[in-house]
């Protein structure tokens, strides 16, 4: 046991810091400092030059161009490029189509996909929720019907996010409707966006941004050799999924970003005639979030080290406990933000500050903050709610 | 980084498991606490035979060489059963001030007599009116020849009344709340002008009031006039210690409330089959996990030569630990029902213990203060 970082990761850390300072584009990282979300290109770009360094492909392993890195390392990275700030590695191909395809892939789809998803050649999104499958999403009915050599897909998915911006789509349909459990109808495809059939229907979420989509599927055809894993097996693929690579869930680099930018924008603005950062009770409610993400921080270490230790390739309930503390958290950083920017969080101020030919950069930090508020509410939902990870708990680990 | 104990550790883990499944049942727990002493001396044996006494100690002044996680997971091995022998005052405490400010012939004389256990040691540090803070210390030590003349009182001192020896601070320049001029004592229970009052604590452990009244010590600690910086050391381990026993008595009340929400049925079902109670449960597992990181937390800044660094870490722990044991150890016997609030019952003893040590060299509220004081 030895709890302190060695020699290797602390220089490991320095030269992830370095080389990030060093090739973030410097509008991408200007525009994520006011606390804006990237948007896709920016993603992109920062993606294809991780990708030219070989660090794409975070967890997956060197033969598909993956890091080689430990779990530490995995973190330290994660924490670096999240605090610097720069845009997050696309999760639906690094953690999501990526892990899948490399243990349930055939080499000719690990040879098609894994490539093009390192560098987002192609911009993949997740189609598993349904109107009526949202926790429950074993009940999903959307319909895949073999016939000759591909299926005929009819239904709909929901709360799609981005798809309005993909190029394929990894789906969750039922291949199987009479299986004895409904688990066991269900199978795992591959489907291009562009294919004849499907139509895209942006949702706008509460922060009146478009991120979400519904997607209705008509009759689309999608070749059987897109199919993943065996037929009707497709649960065990999704689970996989959602228990697989949930280490990064906890965001928090992001977190600590977030409360730092909120520390500097406090001493900018007054409170009770004094500056914010020197009132008694927004200073101990920085405390509090700090000791509560310095907890999580060592949590995480110890859920992703021991989860690496025991082969690192089944899903870990463990995760759970990070993908709720760290939501809870992030969220808290949200509220933080707006109560920062006080009154100038009620305009929307679009269009101010698109006419504006000096930037403000205290009202776009206060809008941008908005807008995270408003959409990480979706945190504690997305990805199974947080209630469900207590279900996942109370099963897995209580053993209930 | 690596979080998994070596072999060493396991072992280590393992026996003082075994001893204490064999010696520490919740009704044994009860014969000890029913002694005059208030704790098994059989026990203190026990210990000491296992080598845990001088756990801590290196080698050549008769102990184990054993670091901060070592005395972790012992710490955490007594949470789960709510040891209440001295060992803490003697062995954490009394054992940080000696290693951290002995000369050689202190350590050789104090260190293998605690391995031994024939000589207990207590921490007569805080006072009435100080409360939490370190620095605030009004009992003078005056030189008169070679000796000093110590008076003033000292307020729940842990197991001050069974202690052989006391480690007594005491100003010998300066006005209160400097933080210059405070020197730390050896002081025999025996020596003339000591009186103690012991009683028992709200954890059914033992205390003492201690007033000293002319005592003529010749005995000191380290530099004269510079002991606050030995106290913050002894409070260090003091926090990494009690931080790992409040990880042990969480593991412990987690693992009751999950037997008990299994047996006990109302509306026809083990409780535990109710969505309500399963997800308060969760949460109370992901408190204790938390709470486990900071113990870690502790433990790992005993470490570090950092001065500030180890005060900011132990500070984080103590918020993070503290909180995590009072809501675990509330919804322990929330989740109970009425049997929880009985003295016949072991849920309330652990949360009486994490009630006890939540306010042990300062609480919650006031390291997160401190923690505000930092923020820029």
């Amino acid at each position: 046991m030895d709890l302190r970082f060695t020699p290797e990761e602390i220089a490991f850390r320095e030269e992830v810091r370095t080389f990030i300072r060093e090739s973030l584009p410097a509008d991408i990282h200007a525009r994520m400092k006011l606390g804006h979300s990237p948007s896709k290109e920016d993603i992109v770009r920062w993606q294809r030059i991780l990708n030219a360094k070989g660090w794409a492909g975070l967890s997956w392993p060197k033969e598909w161009g993956g890091t080689g890195w430990t779990a530490i390392q995995k973190m330290i990275f994660l924490e670096e490029n999240q605090m610097a700030p720069a845009p997050e590695l696309s999760s639906f191909n690094i953690t999501m189509i990526g892990p899948v395809l490399i243990q349930f892939g055939t080499e000719a789809q690990k040879k098609r996909f894994l490539p093009r998803a390192a560098n987002i050649d192609d911009w993949w999104c997740q189609g598993f929720s349904e109107p009526g499958a949202g926790s429950d999403l074993a009940s999903l009915k959307t319909a895949a019907k073999l016939e000759g050599d591909h299926y005929v897909v009819n239904g709909q998915k929901i709360w799609t996010s981005t798809a309005h911006m993909a190029d394929w789509c990894f789906l969750l349909v039922r291949t199987n409707p009479n299986a004895r459990k409904r688990q066991e109808g269900i199978s795992f495809i591959l489907v291009d966006m562009k294919t004849p059939g499907i139509t895209v229907r942006p949702i706008l979420s509460i922060d009146g941004a478009h991120h979400l989509n519904e997607v209705f599927f008509d009759d689309v055809k999608v070749p059987t050799e897109n199919l993943v894993h065996q037929e009707n097996k497709g649960w065990d693929v999704a689970k996989f999924l959602l228990g697989n690579e949930r280490t990064g869930i906890a965001r928090l680099g992001k977190s600590k970003e977030r409360v730092n930018a909120s520390i500097d924008m406090a001493h900018h603005v007054n409170a009770n005639g004094r500056p914010l950062i020197n009132d008694p009770v927004f200073r101990q409610r920085v405390a509090q979030l700090q000791v509560d993400m310095k907890a999580l921080e060592i949590t995480q270490y110890r859920v992703v080290s021991a989860h690496d230790k025991a082969g690192g390739d089944r899903p870990d309930p463990l995760s759970s406990v990070l993908k709720v503390k760290g939501t809870e958290l992030l969220q808290a950083t949200t509220e933080l933000a707006i109560d920062v920017a006080g009154p100038m969080a009620t305009p929307i101020w679009a269009q101010e500050l698109a006419a504006m030919n000096e930037p403000d950069d205290m009202l776009e930090a206060s809008s941008a903050s908005v807008g995270s508020y408003l959409f990480l509410r979706a945190a504690s939902i997305y990805g199974g709610t947080n209630e469900i990870q207590k279900n996942i708990l109370t099963k897995a680990v209580l053993g209930l | 980084m690596d979080f998994e104990p070596s072999d060493d550790q396991r072992l280590l883990i393992e026996s003082v498991s075994r001893m204490l499944a064999d010696n520490y049942s919740f009704a044994q727990r009860k014969t000890y606490i029913a002694t005059p002493e208030g704790w098994s001396t059989a026990m203190w044996s026990q210990l000491a035979e296992l080598g845990l006494l001088g756990l801590p100690f290196p080698e050549q002044y008769g102990g184990y060489g054993g670091g901060p996680q070592e005395t972790m997971l012992v710490m955490q091995a007594f949470g789960r059963v709510l040891v209440v022998e001295p060992y803490f005052p003697t062995v954490i405490l009394g054992g940080a001030a000696i290693m951290a400010a002995g000369t050689d012939a202190q350590k050789q004389a104090i260190l293998p007599a605690i391995a031994e256990g024939s000589l207990k040691m207590a921490f007569a540090h805080s006072e009435r009116q100080a409360r939490y803070d370190l620095n605030d210390v009004v009992t003078t030590a005056k030189k008169d020849g070679d000796a000093w003349i110590l008076d003033g009182s000292k307020t729940v001192v842990a197991h001050g009344d069974s202690a052989d020896k006391l480690i007594v601070s005491a100003r010998t320049s300066g006005e209160r709340y400097d933080t210059d001029g405070i020197t730390l004592f050896l002081v025999d229970t025996n020596a003339e002008g000591v009186a103690r009052r012991g009683y028992i604590t709200r954890d059914e452990s033992r205390a003492a009031d201690i007033s000293l009244s002319n005592v003529r010590v010749t005995e000191v600690l380290g530099t004269p006039g510079k002991g606050l910086a030995i106290v913050e050391k002894i409070v260090e381990a003091g926090i990494a210690a009690t931080a790992a026993e409040t990880v042990g008595a969480m593991e412990a009340m987690n693992e009751m409330t999950l037997e008990y929400s299994k047996t006990r049925v109302q509306f026809g079902n083990p409780i535990g089959t109710y969505q309500v109670v399963q997800h308060r449960m969760a949460d109370m597992f992901m408190t204790a996990e938390q709470g486990r990181s900071m113990a870690m937390l502790a433990t790992m800044s005993l470490e570090n030569d950092d001065p500030a660094e180890r005060a900011h870490d132990m500070a984080m722990a103590k918020v993070g630990v503290g909180q995590a044991g009072r809501y675990v150890s509330q919804s322990a016997v929330q989740m109970h029902g009425g049997i929880g609030m009985t003295e016949e019952y072991a849920v309330g003893h652990y949360f009486r213990r994490c009630m006890v040590i939540e306010r042990l060299f300062g609480d919650p509220a006031y390291y997160l203060q401190r923690l505000a004081d930092e923020v820029a």
